[in-house]
């Protein structure tokens, strides 16, 4: 199932559905399927950076090169499991999971002061300057009750969208 | 605090500023509407009250719109070529669909390739005499090679079996009006030119597409362009104008699109047509693909395929408006004139708009679009620290 060959059978949607704990339907990942056909121009069995960039509205996105980091040359079910987190199914859990391993860009499990300034500055670009991304940073911290020092690893990112609204949710198009 | 109150204050100035530049200047990124208005933007609402260290990490919108884009955009919808449905497959239809082949292409094709040389012997033996002989004789020559080019393009279209429906007034040769249309293959201009000798601005093709433009197409008095080529945009500007100014000149078509789309999408109209100061009249396109599908997916196969694919199709089978002419309304920008005539198009056409450019096929999207978000998101944070 690695390359993308232009028909998916049964029992190769069941498997990614498993991979993604069934939270995407099958007429879901079918439609996925064609779209990761779409996008793999070569039929490499993988998504490249240039390939992912040609869709001008990731391109354009300011968290774009940090996303690529994590969806660059996966496989269909990798591909599938990563947008699972964008389901409707989805727990509050596996989204902010997702929205961590976007913080956490060395992968060793803990968010620095400084990862959370990088992505500041990924968001607001020039338009914030450093110091005042710090002035800002390091307020909403401290009146969170960490400090500049601090290290949040997953569980504190869980307690601080405890109860969150979060609207993560991305629709599929099934034809 | 008040350091942050004052910076608020100054980018409310830049930003007057640069709305100030985006009429005037002639980069090809300014060149279009904002885009935030067409795109689904789900994080309209903009959050108030005191800033929290869960409004500063939830990341959650513009992650959304990643991984919306990631699973679906407009952008390739307009370039992908959709195949028509397959039909349901019996014992009694498959025969006659392999009947159906055959004729295609034992039958059909060898005499389409009859007609097509037939029409090529007349053309050149006609057009050579008449092009070296007459070369003292401007205004009959012209008027010859006209006949000629229009002459072979009828070839053309009976060599696809095109059966085209022309709606409207056929275009008048007056001087200061253009023609836009949409774009779907090159045999958009084959199929008007077979009506109207039309002048075109297309983008030079290598191989023998290349040689018919430098020299029949010439003879329409053609511009050339050079999408790679910066500096190229203000010189076609220069010989656009020129072009229209002249009485004799043939009517110049162009296509805005600057690329070829699908035939169910529109893609954002360059202005260039639309800032010439002359009258515009839309012409919509329309193929039916129960026939053949006639987009030129021109990444999938070459022209001369293209070609091929078409003269061993039943037929092409087409709908050509002519509407109205359209003016520059007092108060209007060239930009929203173009979104306008495009709008008739699409609309006639039974056509779906998308606010892309078309050059985004070949290039990637200019950071500005970018900037845009990260200034409205700077300004938001900065904003809500100083509510108490």
């Amino acid at each position: 199932m690695g390359n993308a060959s232009s028909t998916l059978t049964q029992y190769d949607i069941e498997e990614v559905q498993r991979h993604c704990n069934n939270l995407f339907s099958q007429q879901e990942i079918v439609s996925l399927y064609q779209r990761f056909c779409q996008l793999d121009r070569n039929a490499k069995g993988f998504i490249s950076a240039d390939e992912f960039l040609s869709v001008p509205e990731f391109a354009m996105n300011p968290l774009s090169q940090r996303l690529l980091k994590m969806v660059d040359g996966l496989n269909f079910k990798d591909f599938v499991a990563f947008l699972s987190a964008f389901s409707a199914k989805a727990s509050l859990a596996q989204k902010v999971e997702v929205i961590f391993k976007v913080y956490d860009s060395d992968c060793n499990g803990k968010v620095t002061f400084n990862d959370m300034i990088q992505v500041l500055q990924d968001l607001a670009g020039s338009f914030m300057s450093d110091q005042q991304r710090e002035e800002v940073l390091g307020q909403v911290l401290h009146e969170a009750g960490y400090t500049k020092e601090s290290v949040l690893l997953l569980d504190d990112f869980i307690k601080v969208f405890d109860h969150a609204n979060l609207k993560m949710e991305v629709e599929v198009p099934v034809d | 605090m008040r350091k942050l109150f004052t910076w608020g204050r100054r980018s409310a100035i830049e930003r007057g500023e640069m709305s100030k530049l985006k009429s005037s200047s002639s980069e090809l990124d300014l060149d279009r509407p904002n885009i935030e208005d067409y795109l689904p933007s789900g994080s309209i609402q903009e959050p108030h009250g005191k800033l929290c260290l869960r409004d500063l990490l939830d990341i959650s919108p513009t992650l959304t719109e990643a991984a919306g884009a990631i699973v679906d955009d407009s952008f390739t919808r307009c370039f992908k070529s959709i195949p028509p449905e397959p039909w349901n497959w019996n014992i009694y239809l498959f025969p006659l669909w392999c009947m159906g082949v055959l004729v295609r292409y034992l039958v059909l094709f060898p005499l389409r390739v009859i007609v097509l040389t037939v029409g090529w012997i007349i053309f050149l033996s006609c057009y050579i005499p008449v092009h070296f002989l007459l070369k003292g004789h401007d205004k009959l020559r012209k008027k010859l090679e006209r006949c000629l080019v229009e002459l072979i393009c009828s070839f053309f279209v009976a060599s696809w079996t095109g059966v085209v429906k022309y709606h409207g007034p056929r275009p008048s040769i007056r001087p200061k009006q253009v023609f836009v249309a949409n774009h779907t293959s090159m045999i958009d201009f084959i199929i008007l030119e077979q009506m109207t000798a039309f002048a075109v601005i297309m983008q030079k093709h290598p191989g023998w597409v290349g040689l018919l433009q430098s020299t029949i197409l010439e003879s329409v008095g053609s511009i050339w362009f050079n999408r790679s080529e910066a500096k190229d945009r203000e010189i076609v500007a220069r010989r656009l104008r020129e072009h229209i100014e002249g009485a004799d000149n043939n009517p110049l078509l162009i296509f805005p699109e600057g690329t070829c789309v699908n035939n169910h999408y529109t893609v954002m109209f360059k202005k260039g047509a639309f800032e010439l100061g002359c009258t515009v009249c839309p012409v919509a396109i329309k193929y039916n693909k129960v026939f053949v599908d006639a987009f030129w997916n021109s990444r999938k196969q070459s022209f001369t395929m293209h070609l091929l694919q078409l003269m061993t199709s039943w037929a092409v089978v087409c709908d050509v408006w002519y509407l109205e002419p359209q003016n520059l309304k007092p108060g209007e920008t060239p930009i929203e004139f173009a979104e306008r005539v495009r709008d008739i198009i699409s609309v006639r056409a039974g056509l779906k708009k998308v606010p892309w450019d078309g050059y985004l096929k070949y290039s990637r999207p200019s950071p500005k679009h970018r900037e845009r978000k990260q200034q409205g998101f700077a300004e938001s944070v900065l904003r809500r620290l100083e509510e108490i």
